[in-house]
């Protein structure tokens, strides 16, 4: 098989789909992030495969570079939020942070 | 044909430890779960000769965000006796979107003819540190700019309010609220 | 005087004592005096306005002459009534007697009534009872006629029932009102049979209807008997006579004017006025009912010691003969009667009066001797009682004269003897009666000695009057003799054919030849009262025919027999009583004891009352309990159920806005809010809910817009 730009692509989409499930179904707001971060780091695959397979340039790389940056950035502040959520209720159960509810 | 068996370790390395990370019950288990795939994400720049990106990866991702991770899940554990059940019904739901959202993705990566071509991977340090520097310099600082409210940001949602401390807590007497 | 002239005066004499009325009723206690002139004046410049209508009339001389306005009271299509007023030469007779003893019956009252507590409020009904007389005499039509009919009704209800605190004063009233409803409850079905069959209320149509037969055989018949029982409650003959002997409680200027003079002279006029409408039948019936009428009545007065009563039996009888007249087809005899006795009739009333005001009594036990101390009043009373004795010089004997004559012709020409009979025998017992009230009041020995000496003559205004009627007592009958039959130029039996040539009428073929012997009669009898009393009348020949020739005989020899007779009658009478009552040659204390029967039954009036309370009123009370039964349990059963029938449907509706409206209501509430709370449930508050929604909505959007 010739490894070309699909198949990253496609490692890439599972990539996603896994992290969006992980997003949608987890307890644990960190076990949320870490969806999060499948996501991104998806994203990220995109972009570079993307780069290298049709533009052949380095822009996509670049990009990439700024996910990653951004991404601890939202990663640190993330978790501060779910430090700080432990403390005021105890837990990290994603369900107990509903007062959006109703 | 040892690119391809590379390759197809690569993505195991990658989506395996992945799909441990969405479905596994104990967090740290994800959490060094998270830390293969990041691995083998890495990897995979490696292998599409991004060679800057990889290490990058290596750097700040595993060594700082998946340590983060870590480090907030062992803050933030609760015994043993008290976590919570999965249920199915979200399951469901999610499983549904995911598979969808993944079929929608796959159609279009296979349907789509993107032009792709093959060249050979060169070294790409110099070219991205000199574009950091010329044609997304803008970004580059902005992006700085992000990263210093982030940490602040981050800052003060840790720092520990008067109005939370409402009981003593074990082997402080004195509290002033 | 012109024929609007003559119009509008008519309307002035109606309407003045209406004026006088209004003035009276509402203005009057704050009025000097109470508004007695007003009354007085009043009736003083309609009794003026009468007069130039009496000479207007005497000058035109034709008896069918008359004067008539209408106009239309309802119109509604296809029924119309027109309404409005007729002068006559008859009409003109009418007003001046109405307006003459009205007038008279003012100015005494202003003596007699002076000091009551409710003096104005009396003004104000004889003025009310005026207005209403002249609409009886001034119609034209029987609409109108019922109309002052009723009214006039009121007023002696009114006036009858004046002292109200006295329970016999109260009951004597609604006796007069409720025995006048049964005679007017006749007069209604008879005008509306002549209505219904003719279409019309004016009096010349109907007589011409009759003539062309539009109306006739048994429903004429009937329908003038109907109309007669009108006659029958207001002018009180029998059997409804029982309500005038207790209308005398009222004050005696009212027995006067209404109860002798005029209101019961109402159905006289009545009669005769619309005398063609009384077919043969009818006339039968009127003339016994009158001569039984008279000789009744005057049999009771016989033992009555109260001077108003035996004057109210007077009157009855009297008002007998003049029904008797109208039934023997002599309708002008009648009238004339009914003007004479007016005359001295009311006479007898103010002069009693006075005599009351004397004395203070009405019982003949308190009185006598009273001639030495009430002059005035002896002489005018007894001018009076002789001409209601029929004494030839004074008016009444004429008037009396001739309505026996008639009675007499009638009897002959039909063989109907006993109605002239009953009249001939009451004409001894009215002069008897008359003269014992006389002689025990004004002659004899005082009865009390203390009521005898607080006695003194009445003050002017009751002496003027009396003094001015007993002058006409006299020269109504001067007249006579003067300018023979004046009163056939006034009023006259109708030309019926020249009548209804004025109307197009169809006839119906069988021309109605109503009352012969009656109309033969009645012609006779007046041409023969011409002719007795010596010249032939010339140029005022009402009825040109000369195929009365033969009918001439009889009448003229009926004439003088009655005339023969009456005069002895009358002076038997006034011997006998002479001898009884002056004389005091029979001891009538021993008589009514050894004539005990026939005493109580003429004391009890022949138990007519009494034979009332046992039948007719229980069978009144009977019929309306029947109604009163029907009303509370059909009629009321009807309105209860409606009720019922409501409540059930409110009760339904209730159920149906319960159940169903607000069933609907709060069900889309109730849906509203189930959907809320369903919509509700997508805010749960997690992200990863809402992450959910966010994938799912643009998988959606992909596939629908195909963006793949």
């Amino acid at each position: 098989m010739n490894v070309g730009l699909p198949h990253f692509l496609t490692i890439s989409a599972a990539l996603f789909a896994l992290g969006l499930f992980a997003v949608m179904s987890r307890r644990n707001a960190i076990g949320i992030l870490m969806g999060v971060e499948l996501m991104l780091n998806a994203s990220n695959i995109n972009f570079v495969a993307f780069s290298r397979y049709v533009q052949h340039g380095i822009d996509g790389q670049i990009m990439a570079a700024f996910v990653i940056v951004l991404a601890a950035a939202e990663a640190a502040v993330a978790l501060a939020i779910v430090l700080a959520m432990f403390r005021n209720f105890g837990t990290v159960h994603a369900d107990t942070v509903q007062s959006l509810k109703r | 044909m040892t690119g391809d068996l590379v390759f197809i370790l690569l993505a195991l390395l990658t989506i395996v430890p992945a799909v441990w990370v969405v479905f596994s019950p104990n967090i740290v288990h994800a959490g060094f779960a998270l830390l293969f795939t990041l691995f083998g994400v890495a990897g995979l720049y490696a292998y599409m000769g991004a060679d800057y990106i990889a290490v990058t990866q290596l750097m700040v991702y595993i060594g700082g965000v998946l340590v983060l991770v870590l480090f907030t899940v062992m803050m933030t554990r609760v015994p043993q006796g008290k976590r919570a059940n999965y249920g199915l019904d979200r399951f469901v739901p999610a499983g549904v979107l995911s598979l969808a959202v993944f079929g929608l993705l796959y159609k279009t990566i296979t349907s789509v003819d993107w032009g792709a071509g093959h060249t050979e991977p060169v070294p790409t340090v110099a070219e991205i540190g000199t574009n950091f520097m010329t044609n997304y310099i803008f970004p580059f600082e902005y992006v700085s700019l992000v990263l210093l409210v982030a940490m602040i940001g981050a800052a003060i949602l840790i720092r520990e309010n008067k109005n939370t401390q409402d009981e003593p807590e074990n082997g402080e007497s004195e509290v002033q609220s | 005087m012109s024929d609007n002239a003559i119009l509008y005066s008519a309307l002035a004499i109606l309407g003045l004592p209406l004026l006088s009325y209004v003035l009276i009723f509402f203005f009057g206690k704050k009025l000097p005096r109470q508004g007695d002139f007003i009354g007085v004046g009043l009736m003083g410049i309609a009794q003026l306005l009468a007069i130039r209508i009496f000479i207007a009339f005497w000058k035109i001389g034709d008896p069918s002459y008359r004067v008539e306005k209408a106009f239309t009271w309802l119109d509604l299509g296809g029924f119309r009534i027109d309404a409005g007023i007729l002068v006559d030469g008859m009409t003109a007779v009418m007003l001046m007697v109405v307006c003459i003893v009205s007038f008279l019956v003012h100015l005494y009252s202003v003596g007699y009534m002076h000091g009551d507590r409710r003096y104005a409020r009396y003004f104000a009904f004889l003025g009310f009872f005026t207005f209403s007389m002249m609409g009886i005499v001034l119609a034209n039509n029987l609409f109108f006629l019922y109309m002052f009919w009723e009214l006039v009704g009121l007023s002696s209800y009114l006036l009858i029932g004046f002292f109200f605190h006295k329970h016999s004063a109260a009951n004597a009233n609604k006796k007069a009102f409720l025995t006048n409803r049964v005679g007017d409850w006749g007069f209604w079905l008879g005008i509306l049979a002549f209505f219904t069959a003719t279409g019309t209320l004016n009096y010349f149509e109907l007589f011409a209807h009759v003539h062309a037969g539009t109306i006739k055989g048994a429903l004429l018949g009937w329908a003038g008997v109907a109309l007669f029982l009108g006659c029958v409650g207001k002018s009180a003959q029998m059997p409804l006579h029982i309500w005038l002997p207790d209308a005398m409680e009222g004050p005696t200027p009212v027995s006067a004017l209404i109860h002798a003079a005029t209101m019961v002279a109402a159905g006289v006029y009545m009669v005769a006025r619309l005398a063609p409408l009384f077919g043969a039948d009818a006339m039968m019936v009127i003339l016994y009912v009158g001569a039984i009428t008279a000789f009744i009545t005057s049999t009771i007065a016989l033992v009555k010691t109260d001077i108003k009563r035996v004057l109210a039996f007077s009157t009855l009888s009297q008002l007998g003969y003049m029904v008797m007249a109208l039934g023997a087809g002599d309708p002008t005899n009648a009238m004339f009667h009914l003007t004479t006795h007016a005359m001295f009739k009311a006479l007898l009333f103010l002069g009693a009066g006075s005599v009351i005001h004397a004395v203070h009594s009405q019982e003949m036990g308190d009185m006598g001797g009273l001639r030495k101390k009430m002059p005035i009043t002896f002489v005018t009373f007894l001018v009076a009682t002789l001409a209601l004795s029929g004494v030839p010089f004074f008016a009444g004997f004429y008037s009396k004269d001739g309505i026996l004559g008639s009675t007499l012709a009638f009897g002959m020409t039909s063989g109907h003897y006993v109605p002239f009979i009953l009249g001939i025998t009451a004409a001894a017992i009215t002069p008897f009666y008359m003269f014992r009230l006389v002689f025990r009041t004004f002659f004899g020995k005082p009865q009390i000695q203390e009521k005898y000496d607080h006695a003194h003559e009445s003050p002017l205004s009751m002496t003027i009057p009396l003094m001015t009627l007993g002058v006409l007592s006299i020269i109504a009958a001067g007249w006579q003799t003067a300018d023979k039959g004046w009163f056939a130029k006034f009023a006259a039996p109708y030309d019926v054919p020249a009548i209804s040539a004025e109307f197009n009428i169809e006839s119906t073929g069988d021309h109605l030849v109503v009352h012969d012997e009656h109309a033969q009669a009645g012609h006779d009898a007046e041409t023969s009262v011409e002719a007795a009393h010596g010249d032939e009348h010339g140029a005022d020949d009402t009825h040109g025919e000369e195929a009365h020739g033969e009918h001439h005989d009889v009448a003229h020899t009926a004439h003088v027999r009655a005339m023969v007779m009456s005069i002895s009658m009358a002076l038997l009478g006034i011997t006998l009583s002479w001898w009884v009552y002056y004389r005091k040659k029979v001891n009538t204390g021993a008589l009514q004891k050894k004539f005990h029967g026939a005493y109580t039954v003429l004391q009890g009036m022949y138990f007519f009352d009494e034979l009332y309370h046992a039948t007719v009123y229980p069978f009144t009370l009977w019929v309306a309990s029947v109604c009163a039964a029907f009303d509370r349990i059909v009629i009321d059963g009807i309105v209860n159920g409606t009720g019922y029938l409501t409540r059930m449907v409110s009760w339904i509706s209730g159920l149906i806005d319960n159940y169903f409206v607000d069933g609907a209501v709060n069900g889309v509430a109730a849906v509203l809010q189930g959907a809320g709370e369903g919509f509700r449930r997508i805010q749960t508050g997690r992200i990863q809910t809402y992450l959910a929604y966010v994938s799912a909505s643009v998988l959606i959007l992909v596939l629908v817009y195909r963006v793949l």
